[in-house]
């Protein structure tokens, strides 16, 4: 009973009309119907995971990590809060050890590739106490590692303002970074993270707390970065529906465990009520598909797709017996405790 | 008329021409250049607070070196250094945690108030310490200002950029390579030496108007971040000077027309602020 999943989103408009895949397409690669890059199993692999786990403190984040994500691809991190998004890149970005496994990035070790990857946090230069500049700003992503005395070269400022002009923002070059509006401040903190040519990037929650122009914008950018440059992107969500139409797939961090799956997959109204913990519909709209949670003010022309979370715990198999007893008793137990209990209070 | 004339001083000229003048002046030129430069980083780092209480965390220092017989700015160092080094090692989130920071500032200077009670002379040289006293600050103080200054330009001039960008976002910095530990470790004790040479001027309590005050109003004026340490250091310079002149001039303690000149750019910056945003 599904009858609102369809194959992926639809969108069209934040796409050029001629899929850009003659600018140094990795081997292995094909360009599918939107214009997204694909690859085949032995296309290129931009990060994977092997029984890989995080730990904070005494506490297992997430274990059995078991999954590869292509070069040229975009792909979200979701999960509720708490369930290790930032976690994750974090141990991507080798600023948190893995507990166990092992994580390959770019062909490295994490954090022995960090030149070749732009990162933008969650709330960047929210938080700006200074006078700084947006163009020296998005300058220092080129030189803000470099000790010693370097005056700048004529080709770092060429690099900065074609950053800049990429996002959007080659205007507000002079202008203080405090002073700009969060979806400027956004696209700034992206252009930094470009400006060093990464091959990766990576947003933390890049559209919380922006208007939906802004988020419009932000997602446009990261579709021309995909399609233009090749760029692997990654996105930390809370929200996936206006990134739906540039994703390829998602990792879904649940019950402790990340998993990958493409966009069909994820668009499922059963894995996303039971990943959110609450009541979600898939529904399809002019514009694509969206999910959505349901209120009581539901309009009745609308035919819920639902399931309760007891329900889809049944969809989700995993080799919790092994986990248990390999790596963290407590946390899963605890985790399918939460499970039980929520749907308990939904009944 | 009476009045006027014990609060105006009529041979100003010949105070200000006096040698111990001519250390004051140099000594504050020394201050502000490393009062400017730092007190920009001071308030990117948002740090402020923990600048402030390092010249606290200085007082049972300098009191104690009295009370021993040792130089205070020895004592003053020595103790601003220690505090300086455990707020850098516990990271830049630390020097924002206010509660513990003022709790450790309270406590060190009722520890400094123990000390100066031990003996008369820390007693007699207390209100110094608190307040400042620019106009006994000896040559070879000044020569020891110097070469800190210098220090101080060579090492920032080395570690300008990575400083900026640890301050603007340590997580990114940290992904891109910066040693932000390094750095946070670096800026307290740099801030430790800046302190122990301002303190002469204006002592413990005042030290914020010369190190964060000129550099909050810089950062109001200035369009980088490079031009905002040099206005700060120039405000802070025009402060100290302007306020050696008006205290040789006027019946007032040299710190008390410091301070009051550099709120007052504050307090003009501010309004420029306020009528450039209307």
């Amino acid at each position: 009973m599904r009858p609102h999943i369809s194959g992926g989103a639809t969108h069209a408009q934040d796409r050029p009309a001629t899929a850009a895949d003659d600018d140094g397409t990795p081997h292995g690669a094909s360009t599918d119907r939107h214009g997204h890059r694909h690859h085949d199993d032995g296309g290129e692999i931009a990060l994977r995971f092997t029984n890989a786990s995080v730990r904070r403190g005494e506490r297992t984040i997430w274990s059995n990590g078991n999954l590869s994500i292509a070069a040229g691809s975009i792909t979200a991190i979701v999960g509720t809060n708490g369930a290790g998004k930032t976690t994750m890149m974090k141990a991507e970005l080798g600023l948190l050890p893995l507990a166990s496994g092992s994580l390959t990035v770019l062909g490295g070790k994490p954090g022995s590739m960090n030149h070749a990857i732009g990162y933008v946090p969650q709330n960047y230069t929210n938080d700006i106490d200074s006078n700084i500049t947006a163009g020296q700003a998005v300058l220092l992503g080129l030189t803000g590692m470099r000790f010693g005395i370097h005056p700048v070269t004529r080709r770092q400022r060429a690099r900065v303002r074609e950053a800049m002009r990429f996002v959007g923002v080659e205007d507000k070059a002079d202008r203080r970074l405090s002073e700009l509006s969060g979806g400027l401040r956004q696209r700034v903190a992206i252009a930094q993270a470009l400006v060093g040519g990464p091959r990766l990037l990576m947003l933390d929650e890049p559209l919380a707390n922006l208007d939906l122009a802004s988020q419009r914008e932000t997602v446009h950018v990261l579709a021309r970065l995909n399609h233009e440059m090749g760029m692997t992107i990654q996105v930390v969500a809370h929200d996936l529906n206006m990134l739906l139409p540039i994703l390829d797939g998602a990792v879904y961090l649940i019950d402790g465990h990340p998993h990958y799956a493409r966009m069909n997959e994820v668009l499922d109204a059963d894995l996303l009520t039971h990943l959110y913990g609450t009541t979600v519909q898939v529904v399809t709209t002019p514009q694509g598909d969206m999910f959505v949670t349901p209120s009581p003010d539901e309009p009745a022309a609308v035919r819920p797709d639902t399931h309760c979370p007891a329900e889809v715990a049944q969809f989700h198999h995993h080799r919790h017996a092994e986990a248990n007893a390999a790596s963290a008793p407590q946390d899963a137990s605890a985790t399918d405790g939460r499970h039980q209990k929520r749907s308990e209070e939904r009944r | 008329m009476n009045a006027w004339n014990t609060f105006f001083e009529p041979q100003w000229r010949s105070i200000l021409t006096a040698p111990f003048m001519l250390n004051a002046f140099l000594a504050g030129l020394c201050i502000a250049l490393a009062a400017g430069v730092m007190g920009y980083f001071t308030i990117a780092r948002h740090s402020t607070f923990a600048a402030h209480a390092l010249a606290h965390i200085g007082l049972p220092g300098a009191t104690g070196a009295v009370l021993l017989g040792l130089p205070v700015s020895l004592g003053l160092g020595v103790f601003a250094l220690g505090g300086a080094l455990v707020i850098g090692a516990l990271g830049k989130r630390a020097s924002q945690r206010e509660i513990a920071t003022g709790t450790v500032l309270a406590f060190a200077t009722g520890l400094g108030l123990f000390f100066a009670r031990m003996s008369s002379s820390a007693a007699q040289q207390m209100q110094s310490i608190l307040f400042g006293s620019i106009l006994t600050i000896t040559t070879g103080q000044v020569v020891g200002f110097a070469v800190f200054d210098a220090l101080l330009l060579a090492v920032l001039a080395v570690v300008y950029r990575p400083m900026l960008f640890s301050s603007l976002d340590e997580q990114v910095a940290q992904a891109k390579g910066v040693p932000i530990g390094l750095m946070n470790v670096l800026f307290m004790a740099i801030m430790a030496g800046v302190i122990t040479i301002a303190v002469p001027a204006v002592g413990t309590l005042l030290i914020f108007a010369l190190v964060v005050t000129p550099a909050a109003t810089a950062n109001i004026l200035a369009g980088s971040p490079f031009a905002s340490m040099v206005l700060a250091s120039a405000v802070c310079l025009v402060s100290i000077w302007g306020g050696l002149v008006l205290s040789a001039m006027f019946a007032a303690p040299p710190s008390f027309i410091i301070v009051t000149i550099s709120t007052l750019f504050w307090a003009a910056a501010k309004a420029v602020e306020a009528l450039r945003s209307r």
